[in-house]
């Protein structure tokens, strides 16, 4: 084959296509599926509405090392109206569980605060499961400068 | 490793107010997904659970993953009936517990 700009061209773009396929096969990082697969697990098998439930994350954040994370439920807290757990995922970090809240009637509200690490840009998700069955959910995406799983 | 735990609680409160309540521990939170400069993986090490009751009752618990930050912090709320102790408990992988106490007054 001679070494004309056309054959050359195509060689290229063959190689890149073949470059970012094989790239694509080995995902280092938990998946989109993964986590839905927990968040199935969290609920038993029930879908989850939207609605209710409030995470609130920093649109970008620079330190993926320290990422805070504010979720809530609207809820009165008592009798059946009570939020039981809140679960929180990260769908692009190695492991994808982050922490799972638990309340009682004692909480006063269902709030809860912390701090999270996340490796790359993706979204955070959180799971509300209230007493009487019912789940809800909400999601964000963060955007992360600086990962958070140093290696 | 972990040291004195900073907790922030009210002194005092109305009967059946619901306050906010802060907590930091000092922990390094190391989650197994390092390496050392060989190249070998540094085993985990973290905080796995945190509980707070009031007189013996549940209030708010947190299990916790290698994805919390290093030195734990939690913001939370609480209703206090009546004048009492919180307990706090931070659990460590290496079967180490952490504990505090504040108490509040209802006047």
């Amino acid at each position: 084959m001679k070494l004309t700009r056309r054959n050359v061209l195509g060689l290229t773009v063959g190689a890149v296509a073949f470059a970012v396929a094989g790239a694509r096969i080995t995902p280092a990082f938990a998946s989109v599926e993964e986590t839905e697969k927990s968040i199935m697990d969290f609920t038993g098998g029930a879908a989850p509405a939207e609605g209710r439930i409030t995470l609130t994350a920093p649109e970008i954040a620079e330190n993926g090392n320290t990422v805070p994370v504010t979720v809530t439920v609207d809820s009165a807290m008592s009798g059946d109206d009570l939020v039981e757990s809140i679960i929180i995922f990260a769908d692009g970090n190695p492991n994808p569980a982050v922490a799972t809240f638990h309340f009682s009637e004692l909480s006063g509200a269902a709030l809860a605060t912390t701090r999270i690490r996340l490796a790359k840009t993706q979204n955070v998700v959180a799971v509300a499961k209230m007493k009487d069955g019912s789940v809800f959910i909400d999601k964000k995406q963060v955007k992360v400068t600086i990962g958070g799983c140093g290696g | 490793m972990a040291s004195k735990p900073r907790i922030k609680v009210p002194k005092s409160a109305s009967a059946g107010e619901v306050i906010t309540i802060k907590t930091l521990i000092s922990h390094e939170m190391e989650s197994g997904q390092r390496k050392d400069k060989d190249g070998n993986p540094i085993p985990r090490q973290i905080i796995n659970k945190f509980t707070c009751t009031f007189e013996g009752q549940m209030v708010f618990e947190c299990d916790l993953d290698p994805a919390i930050s290093a030195n734990p912090y939690f913001e939370f709320n609480a209703k206090v009936p009546a004048s009492g102790t919180f307990k706090f408990t931070w659990l460590d992988d290496n079967g180490s517990v952490y504990e505090a106490e504040e108490s509040i007054e209802v006047n």
